[in-house]
């Protein structure tokens, strides 16, 4: 290192003088020279510097500062010591040093303090992050269970306790002993060798399947015994007459059906049908012997509807004594009548007996037709002329059938009646104003719809029909006198058809008596029905069809489309009937103290008097004027109850955004009044659940599954690094270097 | 002839025992059942009338101590085992099923500064006055034995609080710098300073037990790592915190207990603002501890009152006070989150329930149910208005009251003062400051 130096100290003393004034280069030159002369010699020499002058700058290797300036420049400093071998290891120092950049200075210990302290800091925040996920999902647990690390109660396998027991007293030993002899299973299956053979013999789907063929099997006999008793009950002779002639119908249906199929047991058949109309023979029935025959011949001298029915009767049991021939199903009477109905009935059905469409037509089908249906109609309407119709002789099969259905249909309001007595006396009333509407509205409708609810086909346009006549049933009893009665005067007019004749004769006699006992009051009723009935006729002429056309026809121009389009909104009217309900609603209503039955009779049917009415019937004071009464275009809610609003959220709370979710829940009741056991306890599961006398440790990375395996590699690190990061700041700050 | 009768099964109505409750079937169906608001309502209100009545948290109080009661650790093993240290260098050990005194020993000369146990419960440690450290055996002395510290460590300056691991053999002790220590030595393991200033407290992170936080007398909160023997950050808040402590559930999260009367919740990862700020002291809060399931802290204040914080509200849910209690200088929530112990200046120990109206003992599951319902009805109605006013009240004694109401003018007047200057100021120049962000002065790297 010394020698180092001082030749650099030579070097930089004969650079310095290179830099004195121009007069000194001639010297120098000389010197150079020289010392080109001398190194030719080959020998080493060293010269010494001296200071010539004396200089400000003090160089403290001894150096004077003439050059001091000017830049050294290694390479050419190294020239002469290019060839020199002695001087190579100094030469690769130099330049060693001349690669190397210089060290710049190191920091102060506060800077790299914080160095180090950030970096740690980011490195332990980063560490600490990954609780992140644990933290925000134990805050929007629904329920957390402390303490989380559940101790596990050991459950000891069956088999390992039961292998370690064994039976030692007599009695033990005597029970083990019966329970092999009858092979129990002691430890895991848990069926006995014989359950286990019935269960593989059937399949649970098979089992299944055949118990419920059982269910329903059973089902189906219970409903039909029960059907059987029900029917068996019913008191009314009509329905079991019409039963019978039903069922016997139906036997004959099934005896031509056996004829075609099986002749002999056909003949066996007939010979039991005979024997059917033999009984029937002998049972007088059709004499004139019963009671209303006689009745019937009293009345026969003064009445012609009398006769005629009696004449009847003679009739039909003329026909029962004949002997009956072979083709007796297919003379059976009331057979075409029934499938004319049935035609007409069903208008859907192109291909028709009468080849017209009669919805097609606008108009019922044929006038051949029309009596029929009005026969339909006062089938349902008025069932009392229908029994004597009924008496008097043979009747259609459809007939019977709807007297079934009207039995049916009787004793289902009988029992809503009783249901609802109040009701009815509304609905009277409303019928009355509403049926001149419907009929006059579409006539074809109500035809179609009695004969619909006959018939019932399975249309769904229809049964919306069916539904309108449902409600109408209610008050089936009020037009049934009504109709009758119609019918009465119906008699006087002289009527166009002569089949329809007969049948509202025959009523008529029937009525007549009955028609003084009718209060004055239904009198006019009986106008506005037949005000109905006459609309009807004229409604029918007219064609359903070409009313749209019509329409079309009149001139499209623009404000007719707009009032189209918005046809059905009138916002003013709207509002209008908006307020006015309003208003009406805010107006104080009467209160009602009367106490029916207090002071006087009471029961049903009997109103309080009008004296009691008036006394405690309350009008309250008016209420004061509306606010918005001068105000047309506004409706003003005076609702607002302060007793209520003291009790009311008037803000928004925070968490929620929109009133509806705060309202929805608040609605949802929690209660077990209102949620069965197990949504009250869900509902109602507390936040956070601890468990008495247990410790609850902090939350450790063992615990949660996702950070287990992190944490046993971190863990590990703490304390390893310690040691070495402390040494590390215990070593004294890098010492400085110099770059020069 | 067949009679019809009624057949019922007897499954559905008999009951196997009769301590079994009579079935009754029920129809839900909501017709039946009109007015469901109305009728939760009432129950709610009822529900929290009842709590309030019931509200009595006060339990009793362990009275020995001759001086104030100024640090106390729970014993990590046992729920009824509890250690107070008193001003006049007593230790005691308590048991809290009989209510009594178990042990005392004379551990230090002055002032016991702080103490706690170690995490199997077999010692403790105390630092005090007296510049030492001491480490005592759980158990009492055998019959003719000293009572003796297992090892004592002189120190060079005075110890002001104590803090064990949670899971190693190391401690670490706070004074003039953080000294982590190991049990085996004499000599702290390593310091850690930054800046001289005198540390108050100090405690381990229970979660990630590398961590460590410590608060100083110049207003600052420092983190420490003791894997990388470093310091990690440090704010600097309006005014001194006097301890602080982590969250148990939540690894990143703690809180520090300041002098301006509110407490902080910190986010480790986030110190430039505080996550939420605690008020409703109206004096320096001196102690804070959480409960164990990491939902709520207790905090002990200069106010002579002790209040219940959820972590995620600004503020309590319940104040404790009696007529007796002086200043609170220690709290602490038992491990099993049922109780609360507050150690004061006039050396009681208070027993308090964590949870005001609960009832003790067993609870049969129909009341168990009941009280479920009762919980969430009153969640489910507290924003309504009576509801939230009955919920809400609390008896304060006067001076509390009044200094409330004083501390609320007070707010009031400077929120006035600065909406004038802001109003009389060219627009931008008088900014709005978050109150989470008026607090703290800097955060230093």
């Amino acid at each position: 290192m010394m020698a180092e130096e001082d030749w650099l100290g030579v070097e930089a003393a004969v650079s310095a003088s290179e830099d004195e004034g121009a007069e000194e280069d001639d010297e120098r030159r000389h010197q150079q020279l020289l010392e080109a002369v001398s190194s030719l010699s080959g020998q080493k020499r060293r010269k010494l510097a001296e200071r010539t002058e004396a200089s400000v700058q003090v160089s403290e290797f001894n150096v004077s500062c003439k050059g001091a300036g000017e830049k050294l420049v290694l390479s050419e400093l190294l020239q002469p010591i290019k060839a020199k071998s002695a001087l190579s290891r100094v030469k690769k120092e130099l330049n060693r040093v001349k690669q190397k950049k210089a060290v710049e200075l190191p920091l102060s210990k506060e800077e790299a303090e914080r160095v180090v302290r950030e970096a740690a800091y980011v490195r332990t925040s980063k560490d600490v992050g990954k609780w992140q996920q644990v933290v925000l999902q134990n805050r929007r647990a629904e329920q957390l269970v402390f303490p989380m690390k559940q101790e596990l109660v050991a459950v000891a396998p069956l088999e390992q306790v039961v292998s370690a027991w064994k039976a030692r007293t007599p009695l033990e030993q005597e029970i083990f002993g019966l329970l092999h002899k009858t092979q129990q299973p002691i430890t895991d299956p848990l069926l006995t060798p014989q359950e286990k053979a019935s269960l593989q013999a059937m399949s649970l789907e098979e089992a299944r399947q055949r118990r419920a063929e059982l269910q329903k099997a059973r089902v189906l006999q219970s409903y039909y015994e029960a059907k059987a008793r029900r029917e068996k009950k019913i008191k009314s002779k009509k329905y079991h007459r019409v039963l019978k002639k039903s069922k016997k119908r139906k036997a004959l249906k099934e005896f031509e059906l056996l004829q075609k199929s099986d002749p002999e047991a056909a003949l066996a058949k007939l010979e039991e049908l005979e024997q059917l109309r033999m009984e029937e023979r002998m049972s007088l029935k059709h004499q004139n012997k019963g009671k209303w025959a006689r009745s019937r011949a009293i009345m026969a001298k003064y009445d012609l509807e009398a006769r005629k029915a009696m004449q009847e009767q003679l009739a039909k049991n003329k026909e029962l004594m004949q002997k009956v021939r072979v083709e007796l199903p297919e003379e059976e009477p009331g057979d075409m009548p029934a499938e004319d109905l049935v035609s007409e009935s069903v208008p859907t059905v192109p291909v028709d007996a009468s080849g017209a469409n009669p919805w097609m037509l606008g108009k019922p089908s044929s006038p051949a037709k029309e009596p029929e249906v009005q026969e339909e109609i006062q089938i349902v309407t008025e069932p009392a002329v229908a029994e004597s119709k009924e008496e008097m002789s043979e009747e259609e099969m459809s007939e019977e059938e709807a007297l079934l259905q009207d039995f049916e249909q009787k004793r289902h309001m009988r029992r809503q009646q009783a249901a609802s007595p109040e009701l009815r006396g509304a609905d009277k009333t409303e019928v009355v104003s509403e049926l001149p509407e419907d009929i006059s509205i579409d006539p074809i409708c109500t035809e179609e719809q009695v004969s619909v609810g006959i018939e019932q086909p399975p249309q769904a346009q229809e049964e919306v029909l069916l539904l309108e006549q449902q409600s109408r049933m209610q008050t089936m009893e009020d037009i049934e006198a009504l109709a009758s009665e119609e019918h009465a005067e119906e008699q006087e007019i002289p009527v166009a058809t002569g089949t329809e004749k007969r049948v509202p004769q025959q009523e008529g006699g029937k009525a007549e008596d009955r028609q003084a006992k009718k209060p004055k009051a239904k009198k006019k009723r009986i106008i506005s029905l037949q005000a109905v009935l006459g609309g009807k006729s004229q409604e029918i002429q007219c064609p359903s069809l070409p009313v749209a056309v019509e329409e079309e026809e009149g001139g499209i121009d623009q404000r007719g489309v707009i009032t189209e389009a918005f046809a059905g909104d009138d916002v003013v009217a709207d509002f209008r009937r908006e307020k006015r309900k309003a208003e009406q609603a805010g107006k104080p209503q009467p209160v009602n103290l009367v106490l029916p039955g207090w002071g006087e009779w009471g029961g049903t049917g009997l109103k309080p008097s009008k004296k009691k009415m008036k006394r405690f019937l309350l009008k309250l004071p008016p209420a004061p004027p509306r606010k918005d009464q001068h105000l047309p275009h506004v409706i003003m809610s005076e609702q607002r109850n302060i007793h209520a609003a003291a009790h009311q959220v008037s803000e928004l709370p925070f968490p929620f955004e929109k009133h509806q979710q705060f309202e929805r829940s608040i609605r949802t009741p929690m209660g077990p009044t209102w949620n069965t056991q197990r949504a009250f306890q869900k509902l109602t599961a507390p936040r956070i659940v601890t468990r008495a006398g247990h410790i609850i440790q902090p939350i450790s990375a063992e615990n949660v599954p996702s950070l287990a395996a992190a944490a046993s590699s971190g863990a590990k690190a703490a304390l390893e690094l310690a040691p070495k990061q402390r040494e590390q700041l215990s070593r004294p700050p890098h010492p400085r270097k110099r770059a020069r | 002839m067949r009679v019809k009768v009624l057949s019922r099964n007897p499954d559905d109505y008999v009951r196997e025992t009769k301590l079994d409750l009579q079935r009754v079937p029920r129809n839900y169906d909501p017709v039946l059942h009109p007015f469901e608001v109305p009728r939760e309502y009432t129950r709610a209100l009822n529900a929290t009338k009842l709590e309030r009545v019931f509200a009595k948290p006060f339990l009793s109080s362990l009275d020995g101590h001759r001086d104030g009661v100024n640090c106390m650790a729970k014993h990590p093993k046992s729920l009824s085992t509890v250690l107070s240290g008193a001003c006049d260098g007593e230790v005691k050990i308590w048991n809290l099923t009989k209510r009594q005194c178990i042990r005392t020993l004379q551990a230090h000369e002055g002032f016991v500064r702080g103490m706690c146990a170690r995490f199997c419960g077999t010692s403790f440690f105390t630092v005090g006055d007296d510049k030492t450290v001491k480490q005592w055996k759980m158990e009492s002395p055998e019959y003719g034995e000293e009572e003796e510290p297992i090892h004592t460590i002189l120190g060079k300056t005075v110890y002001t609080g104590i803090d064990h691991h949670w899971k190693e053999a190391v401690f670490a002790t706070c004074g003039h710098q953080v000294d982590i220590w190991d049990e085996q030595r004499t000599s702290p393991m390593c310091s850690l300073t930054w800046g001289f200033d005198s540390i108050s407290s100090v405690k381990f992170n229970p979660i990630e037990t590398y961590l460590l936080g410590s608060c100083a007398s110049d207003r600052n909160i420092v983190l420490y790592d003791i894997r990388q023997s470093t310091p990690l950050k440090k704010v600097i808040l309006k005014m001194r915190t006097n301890t602080l402590c982590w969250n148990p559930m939540e690894a990143f999260i703690f809180t520090a207990a300041n002098e301006d009367y509110n407490l902080y919740t910190f986010d480790m990862r986030f110190l430039a603002s505080p996550v939420m700020v605690h008020m409703d002291h109206v004096s320096a809060v001196l102690d804070v501890d959480y409960s164990p399931t990491g939902k709520e802290f207790v905090s002990a204040s200069f106010d002579k009152s002790i209040r219940i914080f959820p972590v995620d509200k600004g503020h309590s849910r319940e104040i404790y006070h009696t007529k007796r209690m002086q200043h609170v200088i220690t709290v602490k929530w038992t491990s099993d989150n049922k109780y609360i112990l507050c150690g004061s200046d006039e050396m009681n120990i208070r027993l308090w329930k964590a949870n005001a109206s609960e009832k003790l003992g067993v609870l049969a599951p129909r009341e168990k149910a009941a009280m479920n319902y009762n919980q969430k009805l009153k969640e489910k109605f507290q924003y309504h208005p009576q509801i939230k006013r009955i919920a809400r009240h609390r008896h304060l004694p006067k001076s509390i009251f009044c200094q409330v109401k004083e501390q609320r003018i007070m707010k009031e007047a400077r929120r006035r003062k600065e909406q004038n200057r802001r109003k009389h100021s060219k627009p931008g120049s008088v900014p709005f400051v978050s109150e989470k962000k008026k607090h703290i002065v800097a955060v230093v790297k």
